[in-house]
């Protein structure tokens, strides 16, 4: 075939919304050849979602296209009828999701899905299908496929699911495969297994691939070709080496410097002139005084663990220490404990044995039911990894920033309350005119600020972290990441960063500490730990992160090959 | 926020113009039930023979019964009983179920177990019956139709608010407020209940109705509200025996104004659901 696969030109898509129409696409120009790998990153709102949707016509009842065309195999696909498209649909083009899971029915068995997608486009029996099915799985590097023909969605792991939803996609062997977000919800070693797998079939296949991602390591790591979206613009295309190395345009510039790599320090994140302004700041800041002798530490935790009635238990054995101001990062895949551990650290949990030292008096003997009352409450703290749900719906974000302070500072309303209110929301960029909002009205990234305003509303000394920043985007965890980094240094907090990103890890924590199966595997100074692991998981760990300028996709698969299947959490 | 909330109501019913209609006629019911006895033409209670079962007319709008009652007069004087029956028996299971439903659906383990068995133990039972039942055994009189009707509806509401509840218990907000200092007590009371109440109000709606026709059934069978006090089930019960001399008014408009009530309520219902749930909201 001559001319590229799949042609978009001057693409624009209009949401019909109560406040109007919106254009969630304005004018996307971009093509793709037989079994290339593209990139399209941005951030939320951005667009790229819906470029994938409006290519395999997938877009919601209120979305249209209103201008420019799509193209595929020379044929316009805005304009053919839906019987027609079904022909394409599945056969000629598939899609994968972020949250596979969710995108699997969840009362069938995985090989009959995978089946019924092969059924729809293909003539043959139920046994052949089922055969065909049986390959897909040994393709997408299932273990003990023959089993899992017969296991239901939620018998398996998020990166099975996963390999599940591949093997649908490309049941029928597509041409073009859209992957919007697919790695996003799942662990950085699962991650790695995928992709590397996405890749192979791709280029086993000649399949072409759109990644839609938020992670720009990722692009970088996979794709031949990166597209970068602002508000429904393209605003720079080119390889990932050039366009990372030597952004163009202002907001990939932006991009750029606010994504973690491994070197990079929280004065990084932003851009140049921001940058001074930054630091100006944290040269204001005094420097911690070293603690009096005989001081007990902040918090001491010995052979902490946490057993259920049914299964292994979800922290096995856990002790740490931390003084005052420092900070401490704890990372692992899903399912190591670090939540659970930071629950009981927060005295939200009780915890089965071990106890809790908090500035040398225990604090772990006090059941959590009755831990509101002890004096202690207000010295821990917490901010929630999801922002959309860490907030009370009906409060506003000013009842939100108050709460802790009735409840915990003793204070009454009036305007003493609101003056601090205010100053909390002052310190954590929120401004004031937002307060008297509801959650659903504020962004992900005003939400984040309202959850931290809220923890160090009554000056704690610990603030628990957990995965702060997951859910928002990267230019919006930079600031973030600098908000905390300079209220630890301002008020000499402690934070304990649980998080699986280990770039950010790295870069906000002193020390780091690496759980896997709830029992601690290694801990150190942070950038020793990270530059020289001691154990293979935590090399494993720190090798599945991708890194803008990390190694190209092809070379990378093909190292990472005969290994995939020793990656225990799949 | 009063305004934006008033404003997405607007909307709503610009796009539902059916709830619109029920909400009017929800309100107009309330109207009515507050001002009715004292606009009626006629006394609901004094009889006058020699008026005695006249068909519809411009001095009897609904007719008149045996008694010569003005049949209008009755109905409109019923509508307070009848949404009083209503609306207190539905208030009484609401804040009952939601409450001991949001402490099963927090607490779990075994009391919630425990309520979980005797809420299905409770509704294996034909509801009509055990309400027949309870009314038998307290006494007939009104406020007994209204714990009767209460108590079997009980189980709906422990369930709804359990579930509702059971999947907001390890929700983040909930954690930040035992982090600010919230015992699980107020937990449960200041934050849980107030966030499943717009999903309740729903059901209470859509409940409203039902308690209605609860209610007029009793009185149909004779248990509850005695005549001669005007009552929608009861002026079915006393006109269906003479239907078959052709003197349906008697039947129609009582069981008219009671499918118009529960109609309105039940459409409400469903609005509802649409104005409370805030994945319409944007």
């Amino acid at each position: 075939m001559t001319g590229p696969l799949l042609q978009i030109e001057d693409l624009h898509v209009t949401f019909s919304t109560r406040r109007g129409l919106v254009e969630a696409v304005r004018g996307v120009t971009l093509s793709l050849d037989q079994g290339e790998m593209l990139g399209l990153v941005g951030e939320s709102g951005s667009g790229k979602s819906v470029t994938g949707f409006a290519t395999t016509r997938l877009l919601d009842v209120a979305g249209r296209v209103t201008a420019g065309r799509i193209l595929f195999r020379g044929q316009d696909i805005t304009k053919i009828a839906d019987s027609d498209f079904r022909v394409l649909h599945g056969a000629a083009m598939s899609m994968i999701f972020q949250n596979p899971r969710a995108a699997l029915n969840p009362i069938r068995a995985v090989g009959l899905q995978i089946a019924d997608a092969i059924l729809s486009h293909k003539r043959m029996s139920k046994e052949d299908a089922a055969e065909e099915a049986l390959k897909l799985l040994r393709a997408v590097q299932i273990r003990d496929p023959e089993k899992r023909m017969t296991a239901y969605p939620h018998e398996l792991s998020g990166g099975m699911c996963q390999r599940v939803m591949i093997a649908i996609a490309i049941s029928c062997n597509p041409m073009l495969l859209i992957a919007d977000e697919p790695t996003t919800g799942l662990d950085v070693t699962t991650q790695k297994v995928v992709m590397d797998l996405l890749v192979r079939i791709a280029a086993d296949r000649g399949m072409a691939t759109i990644l839609i991602t938020h992670d720009l390591g990722l692009a970088a790591r996979y794709c031949q070709r990166v597209v970068v979206m602002e508000q429904g613009r393209l605003v720079e295309e080119a390889a990932p080496q050039t366009l990372f190395r030597h952004p163009r345009h202002a907001y990939t510039r932006r991009l750029v410097a606010a994504s973690p790599t491994a070197t990079s320090r929280i004065a990084d994140l932003v851009t140049d002139d921001e940058r001074s302004h930054y630091l100006a700041m944290l040269a204001a800041c005094k420097p911690r005084p070293a603690p009096a002798a005989g001081t007990p530490l902040l918090l001491d935790v010995k052979n902490l663990a946490k057993r259920y009635d049914q299964g292994p238990p979800a922290v096995a054995d856990f002790s740490m220490a931390m003084a005052a101001g420092e900070s401490v990062g704890l990372v692992g895949e899903s399912g190591s404990g670090k939540t659970t551990t930071s629950r009981m650290i927060c005295r939200l949990i009780d915890p089965s044995e071990g106890t809790i030292l908090f500035d040398g008096e225990s604090i772990g003997h006090l059941p959590a039911r009755d831990f509101h009352r002890s004096p202690v409450r207000k010295d821990i703290q917490i901010v929630f990894q999801d922002p959309n749900e860490s907030l009370n719906p009906r409060f506003t974000a000013f009842d939100c920033i108050a709460h802790p302070l009735l409840r915990l500072s003793g204070m009454r309303p009036g305007d003493v309350l609101r003056q601090r209110v205010e100053q909390c929301a002052q310190r954590v960029g929120l401004p004031a005119e937002l307060l008297p909002r509801f959650p659903h009205q504020l962004s992900g990234g005003q939400k984040a600020r309202v959850g931290i305003a809220r923890a160090i509303a009554c000056q704690p000394r610990l603030l628990v972290l957990d995965e702060p920043t997951a859910a928002l985007d990267v230019s919006v965890q930079a600031v973030v990441l600098q908000l905390l980094d300079r209220l630890r240094r301002e008020d000499d907090l402690a934070l304990l960063f649980v998080s699986h990103d280990l770039n950010v890890v790295r870069m906000m924590c002193d020390r780091t500490i690496v759980l896997r199966n709830g029992c601690v595997v290694e801990q150190g100074e942070s950038r020793a730990l990270f530059d020289n692991p001691q154990t293979a998981y935590t090399r494993e760990l720190v090798d599945a992160v991708p890194h803008i300028g990390g190694a190209p996709a092809a070379a990378a698969a093909q190292v990472t090959g005969p290994g995939v299947n020793n990656v225990r959490s799949l | 926020m009063a305004s934006a909330t008033l404003r997405h109501t607007v909307w709503i019913l610009r796009g539902n113009p059916l709830t619109a209609v029920a909400a009017a006629g929800v309100v107009l019911l309330i109207l009515i039930a507050i001002f009715g006895p004292s606009i009626v033409p006629y006394d609901p209670i004094a009889s006058n023979v020699s008026q005695a079962l006249a068909p519809p007319s411009a001095a009897h709008l609904a007719g008149t019964d045996q008694l010569g009652r003005d049949t209008f007069s009755r109905l409109v004087v019923a509508t307070r009983l009848d949404l009083v029956i209503a609306v207190s028996a539905v208030g009484i299971s609401f804040v009952l179920g939601a409450v001991i439903g949001a402490f099963c659906g927090y607490a779990g383990g075994r009391l919630d177990r425990a309520v979980g068995r005797f809420v299905d133990v409770m509704m294996a039972f034909p509801l009509f019956v055990l309400a027949m039942a309870m009314v038998a055994a307290l006494g007939n009189r009104v406020e007994n139709i209204v714990i009767a009707t209460a108590i079997i509806n009980l189980p709906f509401y422990i369930r709804f608010a359990r579930a509702e509840v059971n999947v907001r218990r390890n929700v983040g907000w909930v954690e930040a407020a035992r982090a600010g200092g919230e015992s699980n007590f107020s937990v449960v009371l200041r934050f849980l209940l107030p966030n499943v109440l717009p999903a309740m109000a729903v059901q209470m709606s859509l409940n409203l109705g039902w308690a209605i026709l609860n209610a007029a059934g009793l009185s149909f069978i004779g248990l509850g509200v005695r005549p001669p006090t005007p009552e929608w089930g009861i002026m079915v019960a006393e006109g269906a025996r003479f239907i078959s001399t052709g003197k349906w008014w008697l039947v129609a408009f009582p069981g008219l104004a009671l499918m118009l009530a529960v109609l309105c309520f039940n459409l409400l219902g469903d609005g509802m659901r649409d104005i409370l749930d805030p994945r319409m909201r944007t």
